[in-house]
């Protein structure tokens, strides 16, 4: 047997709850997270779900995980792999097994590793008992009959009883990471507050489950991870979807702007819109319309009123969209595209994350089309993006695409709530002299964008449309040199957005030989690999992560200048390389691309960039 | 309905007339719908910064730039779509939009059901020419059979669209047909439209004197006309023809025709607002030689619209909730401090 992951000096660990879609795990997780978070500790997580509704009982393909990073160090990343694995059935084993590290602890439900669950999973034998997990710390805990028996006497259903089994599994694992059971108990009472017996129920698994790892000694003495160290504030856990929504809601409050959305629903993204659609407490008026195309031109026709207006959406969802995008371009109309990703092309791999639309924003319209793209990086920080998306489509009289991915959209991690006055300020651009003097194609002489009237604005009426139109007055003009000198324009004014935004910075070595890039959901894994080089000695190795990628930051070409050789770590087939390739042909780039739908490995990357250096 | 008051400032006709020189060909049905609009615009009890004019793509969706009012001439088939999004964010606005047989009933389709369907407080007025003008006639879903167009060149045999069941089968609240060439009608129409709560559809038979000229004539021509309409009246008779001698009745299922020399008795009264939606949908069907063809508002029936219901969904939430800011919103639910 290897020598167990488990010890009282970790500093970070990561859990990996696993079982039928209908065993709750996706909630054992997300009441992990909170207590973890309480704690004072930084994490990340991911879902894992099947893409089936209602994926057959007990099969593989209907297993069901959550996975957490808890740490006392900074965590970006749910973990390449696990160090505790919960499984509640075979299934949830045979699918898993293969992340567990060496020595990893596994804990089963042994009373589901029953024949009937064995077979469903293609076990020949069990695999608890049958030497094949030698390298493993398993604790068979009888999870199910442990929960039946601390429930007997509340006059439950076997059913109802055996669904209370994630909370056993919680308190093993509260257990061993030493988190008190106050918080999962007051989630309980709110979450059931309406059903005492089962608030009795769950509280009572979960205590079933503490106190079985506490009196069984399996684990030794329990682990205390240091608290992280964190920036003072108030905390809670979001995931990348909802922080969009709420970027777009903060962003709205800012300028006393209503916020429109109008979208159709689309896996990863459809969560903004759900999200939304409840807020209409907040006065946010949603739109769900009866297709893509619809949802992008009744989002243009919203930010025609004067709303704060967005379309949320995906691959598919984008390509639909793109005329209507040429449309809000040409009439320089304030507008956010939220693009979640999925892997593509068509219906592709719907429900795993790719970042293969970059093209697709940066070019993936008919004629000269510019518009501004802009990717978050962590669940936690789409908030910070959509807010900054909705400022500058505002401000700037542009569409603006704000992409993000399937890992972002259902991961979380801590979010730190913004205070008071935090957010920059939005100022939107108004026509401040006497109507007369007004044309809709009058432009701000430093950044180039229009000015925002809307109906109701009096003596400001006009018309705006997808025909070319004459600079300052916005009639419609056929002339040669007034269709090239526009569009010198519209490039012109995306451009000079670049002078507004934040620098370009570098972790790691400022100069040297290798220059590490990334951009959108890479962060995490791109800096947790970069910061483990810099920590084991190397020194070589910068690394520079983009969130504005049209325009690019205005230092970005000094920067890439300061290394000898650019890897360019990205989830496609090299579209951002070839973006910097074409923008500054000067440099030397190199490219690492993983196209499996699937988020990148610390490991791989890691090993990319010590392959590269000793190349 | 609208009930945005405008000012002791009354507007005329002229004040929607733009700076832009009209560019249609000499003699075309637009003209009319034009002047109609312009008229029907300083009558309706709206300021005029709230009235907002959406177009699509076609001959007809040029008119926004003819309207001097906020408007927006989007892409094609599209123009019901961007007015959607434009009400629902600002439900004072006195919505227009302006599309033809080939943007609303083809490209558009789609969004035209669901404006149906929603009852979206819109006026959407349909430019019927029954051919593609502005890509220079082809046929368009409303092109009837046997006619030879550019991309029928041995006749047309695809069904066409009759675009009053389509809108009522979709369930459109108003609808309502017109002759370009009838000013008080088309103005009545417009009237009643802009007084409508949802979406009211008006179908204009509208001459294009290029690709379809005197299309509609056989409906419209000052020789045929009497025998060849009926003007629809809440609550009057369905009477029609040269002397009206003629009258609509029901016999079993079916509608007929059949002359008054007996009286009008047994002659149909038409009533706009009955919520059954069958007899409205035999009356917009009628065509000729067998029929007249219904004209004047044929379906008028009240029923919330989806801008109020929209907004009415977000005062109750407003009311309902402890939220008075983002912040509350965010510090609601399982947080933590970090010191």
């Amino acid at each position: 047997m290897s020598k167990s992951v488990l010890s009282p000096e970790m500093r970070k660990a990561v859990v990996r709850f696993s079982g039928d879609s209908g065993d709750g795990m996706q909630l054992t997780g997300d009441m992990f997270s909170q207590s973890s978070g309480q704690a004072g500790l930084d994490l990340t997580t991911t879902p894992d779900f099947p893409a089936e509704i209602r994926a057959p009982q007990g099969s593989v393909g209907g297993v069901s995980s959550f996975q957490i990073q808890i740490g006392g160090t900074e965590i970006y990343t749910p973990g390449d792999q696990v160090d505790v694995l919960v499984v509640m059935n075979p299934a949830a084993l045979k699918a898993n097994l293969h992340i567990l590290k060496a020595g990893g602890t596994i804990i089963a439900d042994k009373d589901s590793f029953n024949p009937r669950n064995l077979k469903k999973a293609d076990y020949n034998t069990d695999p608890l008992e049958d030497g094949s997990l030698d390298d493993y710390h398993i604790v068979r805990a009888p999870a199910t009959s442990l929960t039946k028996e601390a429930l007997k006497d509340l006059g439950l259903e076997n059913q109802v009883m055996v669904r209370s089994k994630n909370m056993f599994a919680l308190g093993v694992v509260s257990y061993i990471f030493s988190r008190p059971l106050a918080n999962p108990k007051s989630f309980i009472q709110k979450k059931f507050a309406s059903k005492p017996v089962l608030v009795e129920a769950n509280i009572r698994a979960l205590e079933a489950g503490f106190s079985f790892a506490e009196s069984t000694e399996i684990f030794g003495a329990s682990i205390v991870i240091p608290p992280a160290q964190l920036p003072k504030g108030t905390y809670r856990n979001i995931d990348g979807n909802t922080a969009i929504a709420w970027g777009l809601l903060a962003a709205a409050e800012n300028c006393g702007k209503k916020l429109s959305l109008c979208s159709y629903p689309i896996t990863p993204a459809s969560e903004i819109l759900h999200e939304l659609s409840a807020r209409k407490d907040m006065g946010t008026i949603v739109f769900q319309a009866e297709d893509e195309i619809a949802a992008a031109c009744a989002a243009i026709g919203a930010a025609f009123s004067g709303n704060l207006s967005a379309t949320t959406t995906s691959g598919p969802g984008a390509s639909l969209k793109s005329e209507a995008m040429g449309l809000a371009i040409i009439s320089e109309i304030p507008l956010v595209m939220v693009n979640v990703q999925r892997a593509g092309p068509s219906t592709g791999l719907p429900t795993k994350t790719e970042q293969s639309d970059l093209y697709q924003s940066l070019y993936g319209r008919h004629g000269e089309a510019p518009l501004v793209v802009m990717a978050a990086s962590s669940p936690d920080d789409c908030f910070y993006y959509s807010y900054m998306a909705s400022k500058i489509a505002m401000e700037h009289s542009t569409p603006v695409i704000l992409l993000s991915d399937s890992y972002l959209a259902s991961g979380t991690s801590p979010w730190r709530i913004p205070e008071n006055g935090e957010l920059p300020d939005i100022k939107i651009p108004r026509f401040e002299k006497p109507a007369e003097e007004w044309k809709p194609y009058i432009r701000d002489p430093e950044f180039l964008n229009r000015y925002w009237m809307s109906p109701g604005d009096k003596g400001f009426e006009h018309r705006i449309g997808g025909l070319e139109k004459k600079e300052v007055t916005g009639n419609l003009t056929y002339e040669p040199l007034n269709h090239e000198k526009m569009t010198k324009i519209r490039e012109e004014k995306i451009d000079r957005i670049a002078n507004k935004l934040p620098k370009q910075e570098i972790i790691g070595a400022q100069t040297g030989k290798l220059l590490v890039i990334g951009w959108g959901s890479t962060h995490g894994a791109i800096n947790m690999a970069v910061s483990e080089l810099l920590e084991d000695g190397e020194k070589n190795i910068g690394f520079t992560h983009f969130n504005y990628i049209k325009p690019l930051p205005a230092n970005t070409e000094e920067i890439l200048s300061k290394f000898d050789r650019i890897l360019v770590c990205e989830l496609n087939n090299g579209q951002f390389v070839n973006y910097l390739r074409s923008k500054y042909p000067k440099f030397n780039y190199l490219q690492f691309n993983k196209i499996q739908g699937q988020p990148f490995f610390i490991s791989e990357i890691k090993a990319e960039i010590i392959n590269t250096l000793t190349q | 309905m609208q009930t945005d008051v405008k000012e002791n400032n009354p507007l005329t006709r002229k004040d929607f007339v733009s700076d832009q020189a009209v560019r249609w060909c000499p003699g075309c049905g637009d003209f009319m719908i034009l002047a109609n609009m312009q008229k029907a615009f300083a009558n309706m009890n709206h300021k005029k910064e709230n009235f907002l004019s959406v177009s699509g793509i076609g001959c007809s969706s040029r008119i926004t730039y003819y309207l001097d009012t906020y408007g927006i001439h989007s892409i094609h088939g599209r123009a019901i779509a961007v007015a959607t999004g434009a009400k629902l964010a600002n439900p004072d606005l006195n919505v227009w939009v302006f599309t033809g047989d080939g943007d609303c009933m083809a490209i558009g389709g789609n969004h035209f059901i669901h404006a149906c369907r929603r009852n979206t407080d819109l006026n959407i007025i349909i430019f019927n020419n029954r051919i593609y003008g502005m890509t220079k006639g082809q046929s368009s879903p409303t092109t009837p059979v046997g006619l030879k167009t550019k991309t029928s060149p041995e006749g047309s045999y695809e069904t066409p669209f009759n675009i009053g069941e389509v809108a009522i089968g979709a369930g459109a609240t108003f609808f309502a047909r017109v002759p370009d060439n009838d000013h008080a009608l088309m103005e009545d129409v417009m009237m009643q439209a802009y007084h409508h709560k949802g979406t009211s559809v008006i179908e204009v038979l509208q001459n294009c004197v290029i690709f379809t000229d005197g299309i509609h004539e056989q409906i419209t021509g000052r020789d045929t006309k009497n025998d060849n309409q009926v003007i629809l009246e809440h609550g009057k008779p369905m009477v029609f023809g040269s002397d009206k001698k003629l009258g609509l009745r029901v016999d079993g299922m079916r509608l007929i025709k059949a002359g008054l020399e007996n009286g009008t008795g047994k002659t149909l009264v038409h009533d706009a607002g009955e919520m059954n939606s069958l007899m409205h949908l035999a009356l917009v069907k009628m065509q000729i030689p067998d029929f007249p063809v219904a004209m004047g508002v044929i379906r008028k029936v009240d029923s919330q619209s989806y801008s109020e219901g929209v907004h009415q969904a977000i005062a109750s939430a407003r009311k309902r909730t402890s939220f008075k800011s983002v912040t509350d919103l965010f510090q609601s639910g399982n947080t933590w401090q970090i010191e």
